[in-house]
Parts: C-alpha cells; structure tokens; sequence
C-alpha cells in the first residue's frame, strides 16, 4: 500500500507542479535559516571540556563594599578575585584541586635571525592548572608548588609556539625572552583550545583565543608582567597587583562528588564570614557562590543578543511557512474530497485516506528537508565569513544533520497532519451526491 | 458589492481561511518590527562622527623599547609621515571616534555638583554629572579630523602638556549643552576627575565617542590638550582619498625606518572607512538579514493568498458558471474575489497589529530595541492590502473569465 500511496502523492504533487516547488522552496528556507542559527547556537554553547566539566566548578565571593554601585557599562568586579582570596582559596587546599590564574599578553623577542619581536597571549597561573585541566603536554611537564612559591623562571609553551621559536628542535631547557626576563622552557604541551575559553575573564574573545604560553603567576607578578583580565577596583589603590580592594584573577576548583561540592560551599561561606569578623568584607556571607562549568556559562551568557535575535527571527519564519503548507495542503485536500468519497465509498478507510495524504506531505517535508539542508550549508558558509570571534566554529555536526531531518519531518508532518486528518472526516455520501 | 455570499462561502472554509488571516497577522506582527529594527540599525550605522572621514587612515605603532623618550619619538615620527608625499596633515592620538577604546572621566558642570557626586558616592545619580569620553592628541587633532569648531577657538601650543592634567578643554556641543542646559559654555569650567578647574575654550559641533552607548550619551566627549605619553599611539593621516593606501603603506615604511624597535600591527593600518565599516559590521550583517527575512516573509505570504485562491477558484468553478448565468458580470466575479481577500488580510492585519506590540514588547524587554511608533503600523497594513491584491489578482481574473456555460455542464 505504501508503494501505491508514495506513486499516488507524487502524481499529486506533479499535478501543480510550480505549487510543489513552491511550498518546498517555502519548507526549505524556513529549515535552512532554523538550522543554520541552531547549529551557531549549538556550537556556541558546547562543552569546553567533555570529560571534566562536571568536576569543574568556579567559586565566587563578594569582596564588595555594602554601598558599592554597579556600572551598566563596567564589568561586575565580583566576577574576579583579589590576590589575597584567590591565595587563600588555593593554600586551603580544600578540593582535589585549585588553581587561580590570570590571563596575559607578552611581547617575545625571539633569538633568532629572521623572526621580529610579537605580542602572544598567554595564561599566568598556580601549579594545579595543568592537571586540573587536564592540558596534554607533549614533552617535560608543568612547574611544582615549590616554583609557585620560588617564583622560579620557568614557562611551558604551546606547540605551535615551541615551533615557531624553535622549529623541530626540542625546546625543553631553551631560554625564552619574554617582554625583558628570560625563562627556561620546562613543557610543551599539545595545541589546548578549550571552545569556549571557560576560564578566561569575560574580556577575552572566548571562541578564538589560545593560550601560548602558561608562567607560574607568582613569577609574572615579580616580573611586573601585565594582565589583559579586566581589573576592578572599588578603593583606591597604588598599581599594587597584590591590593586588597582590585580584582583580576579567576579561580578554578575540581570536586569529586556532591559532598565535596556541599563541603566546598560551606568553605566559602565560612571564608566570607572570617573575612566579615576581619572587617575586610562588608556584605554577608552567604554572598559567595561557587557554579559548576556549564551553569557558569550559562550564566555568562556568551552568545550574543543579535545571534538569539537572528534564531528567534528564523524561527519565526518557519512559523509563518509551516502555517501557509497547512493552509494550502488544507485546501489541496479538500478539494479532493470527491475523489476522497468516492475511495471512501469504495471500502477505503479513515486511516488508509489519513495514511494516503500524510505520505503526500511527508514526500514535501523531506524535499524541503534536503533543501533546508542544502540552504543551512550556505548559511553556515555565510556565518563562517563574518569577522566574529565563533565564525569559525560554524559547521555541521552529525547530531545537527540529523537534527535538520527531523525539524522537517517533524514540521512536514505537523504541517500534514490537520489537513489530512481534516480529509479523512469527509463522509462518503454527502460528497458523492455533489458529483 | 454584498458581503453576505462572501462571508457566507467564507463560512464554509472556516478553518483554512482563519489559517491564511493568522499567517497575514503574524507576517504584519513580525515585518513591522522587522522594518523598525532595520530602521533603527540604519541608523546606527549611518550615525555622524563629526569627522570628515573621507581622507583619513591610521596606523596604531607599540614602541617595544622601554628606555626611550616617547615624546621625542612621537615628534620626530609626525615630522618623518609629514614628509611622505601626499600627506597634509599627521597627529598623533590616543583614540579616534568610533575606535572603541575610550577613556572616561566623571565630569561635572561645577564644584558643587562634584562636590554633591563625591557625596553620594555616584557620578551619575540626579544627573549631576555625566562621564564624556575624552580624546588626547597632538596639536592639530581637530584640523586633522577635521572638526567642525562652532564657538571659541583650538587649543595653543602652550596648552598641550603631557599626561592628564589639562587646564582647557573643547566640548562637544551636545556634551556643552547637557552640562550648561540655556548658558554659554565657552568659558566655564568643567570638574573632570579631579578637584581642578578645566576651562572650555571651544565647542565642536558633533563628535562621537569611540564605543557607543546609549543614544542620548553618544556625543558625550571632549578633547583635551594631552599628548599621547604611552608606548602604544595612533598617527593619524589626512590625505587624498586615493592616495590613502599608498600614504598608509609608505608612513609604515618610514616608522619602520625611524625606529625598528616597534610593533605596527597590520589589523591597525586602515582607513577610517574601514574602521567605520568593522564597527558596524554586525549591524550591517543584521540588516540584511533583516531584510532577507522581511521580503521572504512577504513572499511566502503572497504565495500563500495566490495559491490558496487558486485552489478556490478552481473549487467554485461551476458556481461561478451558475453566477455568470443568473447575471452577474466579470467584473462582480473578479470583484468577488477581491473583497474575499480583502476580508481575510483585513482580519489578519487586525490581530497582527495587536500581535506586533506583543512581539515588540518583548523585544524591548530581550534587545533594549525603542517602542514600535505608531505608524509602522498603518504603512504595514498599506503594504500587506496591497500585497494581498496583488497576490489574487491572478487567480480572481482567472475567475472572471469562466464562462457562463460552465453551469449547464454536469462536472
């Protein structure tokens, strides 16, 4: 039966020939605009690190005076930490591991003949980073806590950077001229490019920036190394990194299970208050926070308003094209119903009549389906020219290709639904009379 | 014209008509907000900097040698690009309208008002003060930019010092008159940041600020008599519009040859057109596809109406035929036709404007987008009844000319 239905809803559809073109020219962009702002929204709210995100977490205290006013065009300071919490975060002790870092931009002046001087970004941070993060090293290995505390001279370098300085050769024990200090290459690791930079402040250009390089911070801090984190100060202070009142460092913890993450909560807490009894914090303890990684970019909102606004905008036009199908395969049915009655009156059944138009429509979603595909590509490509920092993220993956088949089907269908159901109610009789 | 036959027929398509009414309604709904948002970019993007764009190019140089005198390195390289042909004028900046990095001063119209700030701990509360971007440059920056100076005169060379501590300053005429609403402000004194007097000597016609804000802040800036003292700094060129790649190209060779010991970043050698265009490059991306989604809107639409007349008309062949014959003449068939389409887009242009200030509360609330005016609404209607006819004049002429004879035969 299927057989004769599919060979019936093709005849159909061949009969109004532009009509058809039309109606899965209509499906077909609908799709394709939905899918191609689906897959940026997809790709753009992926899991940075799939195997360690629900380890991860990010506390968050409230250094802030009780009277402190908030800027609608600053950063929130409380995004950050001041070197004295981020500190004592990290010498508690209390996760599996800690680490606080800061994210900066470093002038090399390489040795060789040939290369000019360059500006790479990199990242300062404590000893826990790489085996927190889990950053594969290709050769040697990060620094101890006795180099955190030694402020000893050492850096691990990208792959790409160790390459670009040094060629093949191996690096390891190579000297580095960063801005005017000289550090020893003790790692290099594999090319890391967590998508989004979760843990980068929010003045980083999250999808496109790597980092290059990775210093002990307390190192960058002696060398007088600059940040590119955004500093908030609420007091003031003397261009003293280690102030109290500035904040410019991001703090990262790994928990095991849920009662270390409880545990941790009321670690945070416990701080503030003692913080409070110091004097040194004003706002209540129950102020601090700790996220895990995708709640925290949930909360930090990285796709922008014009993205949601070109998804809602494509959506919308689905909307509009899904309701013209029902309408005109409504009144395509309908005008039908004679020979609908008279299969009826032929012994046909209310699901063989449903079954019969519902492959009709399904045959216009699935075409609208291709070409949805075909337009999504294009939309993509489109994306992927645009000068944004998550251009280049724009592509396909297979759950979003099988995604695009089933928003067809499944709009195809819906849209075939109520006039083929609205079809198979014709009475045999009544329309057999009008003949 | 009875309505009656029309509604009544209309009766008997209940669900198909009200599905065609609720696609006019939400294409009114969301192309009204579509032709505003698109309205409001435009805007955006065509938004006056005050400066006389069209010869101007930049290059941004980081010094990487700590040790020198930047002062004497910026003079010197001003008189190095000064002599590169083609070149009529070279200052040296910190930021540029429309640049995005910006500096910001709490700046207040008297001592009280500061005064009054510092108290409530707030620059911007009861609107006392305001927080102007404010450009530094060498002499000259309002020549080269070619600024329109509408009261006063341009700073003297014994007025540039190094670093922010400035005793005049030049205003923007918006930010002039925000400060001294009904007063002259040439000759008063603004608080920025500090405790000292700096008094205005000059107001500007129009300047933008390097980032924008909101619109009523936008032409919030001053310039200040501050040479640029960083290591980062941005030589400004005014030249020929044709020569501008050329004038570009030979400045980089000539910094280059002053001083090896700096960094010119290729993403910062550009013209002004270029750097308008990066700035508003998502505005321009969403515009079209504004656009794309407001024209496919409409389309989809109209198809909607031809294709379902279409079939009507194809439906209602033989009462069309018993019409004809009983005496009415093609032009009451293909005005039938009409008025049905007008009835239905009539009703969808009803509910899609109600829809449309639903759609654009919520956009006010997600997109800080302004309230839709009013008169989007008639222009949408306009548009969506004439569209509506357009689209069935086709079928409904196809209509007028069933013949009468139709009638007599049996299918």
């Amino acid at each position: 039966m299927f057989g004769y239905y599919l060979d019936l809803a093709l005849r159909s559809l061949k009969r109004n020939k532009v009509l058809t073109a039309l109606m899965v020219l209509a499906i077909g962009l609908g799709i394709g605009a939905s899918m191609t702002m689906l897959t940026v929204l997809h790709v753009m709210s992926g899991d940075p690190l799939p195997e360690r995100s629900g380890q991860l977490y990010c506390p968050q205290l409230d250094p802030l005076p009780l009277k402190y006013q908030q800027s609608a065009y600053g950063p929130d300071p409380r995004l950050n930490f001041t070197w004295p919490d981020a500190m004592a975060l990290v010498a508690a002790h209390r996760a599996e591991r800690q680490a606080a870092m800061a994210g900066g931009a470093l002038l090399i002046r390489p040795a060789q003949a040939g290369l000019r001087p360059f500006y790479v970004d990199g990242r300062y941070a404590t000893t826990d980073f790489f085996a927190m993060f889990g950053v594969p090293f290709l050769r040697g290995q990060g620094w101890s806590a006795a180099d955190d505390a030694g402020r000893t001279r050492v850096v691990v370098l990208s792959d790409t950077l160790s390459r670009k300085l040094f060629g093949t050769d191996d690096s390891i024990g190579r000297m580095v001229r960063f801005g005017d200090a000289d550090l020893r290459v003790i790692g290099v690791s594999a090319d890391w490019q967590p998508k989004p930079m979760f843990y980068a402040d929010a003045s980083a250009k999250v999808f496109d920036d790597a980092d290059q390089f990775f210093l002990p911070l307390s190192t960058a801090l002696d060398l007088k190394f600059d940040t590119n984190s955004n500093q908030s100060s609420w007091s003031s202070f003397e261009g003293d990194m280690k102030s109290p009142v500035l904040t410019w460092l991001q703090v990262w913890v790994q928990l095991k299970d849920a009662a270390q993450v409880a545990a941790y909560r009321q670690f945070l807490i416990d701080y503030s208050a003692q913080q409070k009894a110091l004097g040194r914090f004003e706002r209540p303890p129950t102020q601090a926070r700790l996220y895990g990684l995708m709640n925290w970019l949930d909360r930090q909102n990285l796709v922008p308003a014009d993205v949601r606004l070109q998804l809602w905008l494509a959506l919308g036009f689905l909307l509009v094209c899904m309701i013209n199908i029902v309408a005109l395969l409504l009144a395509k049915f309908l005008r039908r119903s004679g020979e609908v009655s008279v299969r009826r009156a032929l012994g046909a059944r209310r699901r063989d009549i449903f079954l019969q138009f519902g492959i009709e429509s399904a045959v216009i979603g699935l075409a609208g389906g291709v070409l949805g595909l075909a337009i999504a590509q294009l939309g993509l490509w489109s994306v992927r020219h645009r000068p944004d920092d998550y251009a280049h993220l724009a592509q396909m993956d297979v759950s979003m290709l099988i995604g695009t088949f089933v928003l067809a089907m499944l709009a195809s269908v819906l849209a075939g639904l109520l006039p083929a159901w609205r079809a198979c109610r014709i009475a045999p009789a009544l329309q057999l009379k009008t003949l | 014209m009875q309505l009656r036959p029309i509604l009544s027929s209309l009766s008997h398509h209940k669900l198909t008509a009200s599905l065609l009414m609720l696609q006019v309604a939400l294409t009114c709904a969301i192309v009204c907000n579509v032709v505003f948002m698109i309205a409001n970019r435009v805007e955006q993007v065509t938004l006056p900097s005050g400066v006389d764009e069209a010869g101007l190019s930049m290059l941004n140089s980081e010094s990487i040698d700590k040790s020198e005198n930047r002062l004497a390195r910026h003079a010197a390289d001003l008189a190095g690009l000064r002599a590169v042909p083609g070149v009529t004028a070279a200052v040296a900046v910190d930021t540029l309208p429309l640049g995005r990095d910006e500096s910001s001063y709490g700046t207040c119209a008297s001592a009280e008002d500061l005064a009054k700030a510092i108290a409530a701990r707030s620059m911007m509360r009861d609107g006392l003060c305001v927080q102007p971007a404010v450009y530094g440059g060498t002499q000259g920056e309002v020549g080269a930019l070619g600024l329109h100076l509408i009261a006063g005169r341009d700073f003297r060379a014994d007025e540039y010092v190094a670093g922010s501590d400035v005793h005049v300053a030049i205003l923007s005429r918006a930010l002039a008159e925000k400060l001294y609403p009904g007063k002259d402000a040439l000759g008063q004194s603004v608080y920025a940041g500090g405790a000292k007097p700096i008094r205005v000597i000059g107001i500007v016609d129009t300047l933008l600020r390097p980032h924008l804000r909101a619109p009523e802040v936008n032409q919030y800036a001053m310039l200040f008599p501050m040479l640029p003292n960083d290591g980062e700094v941005t030589y400004l060129l005014r030249s020929a519009p044709q020569d501008r790649e050329r004038v570009l190209r030979m400045a980089a060779e000539k910094l280059q040859q002053l001083s090896p010991e700096r960094i010119i970043p290729a993403s910062g050698m550009r013209t002004y057109a270029q750097m308008r265009e990066a700035y508003f490059q998502r505005d321009t991306t969403m515009i079209g596809l504004l656009l794309a989604s407001g024209f496919g809107l409409l389309f989809v639409t109209a198809l909607g109406i031809t294709g379902l007349a279409n079939f009507w008309v194809q439906q209602r062949r033989r009462s069309i035929g018993i019409r004809r014959a009983i005496g009415a003449t093609r032009g009451d068939t293909l005005r039938y036709f009409q008025t049905e389409n007008f009835l239905i887009v009539s009703g969808g242009i009803a509910l899609g404007t109600l829809l449309a200030f639903v759609l654009n509360a919520a956009l006010m609330t997600q997109y800080e987008l302004p309230r839709l005016p009013w008169h989007y609404l008639p222009i949408g209607a306009l548009v969506l009844w004439g569209l509506g006819q357009l689209a069935v004049l086709g079928p409904a002429l196809r209509a007028a000319a069933v013949p009468p004879v139709v009638a007599t035969q049996s299918v």
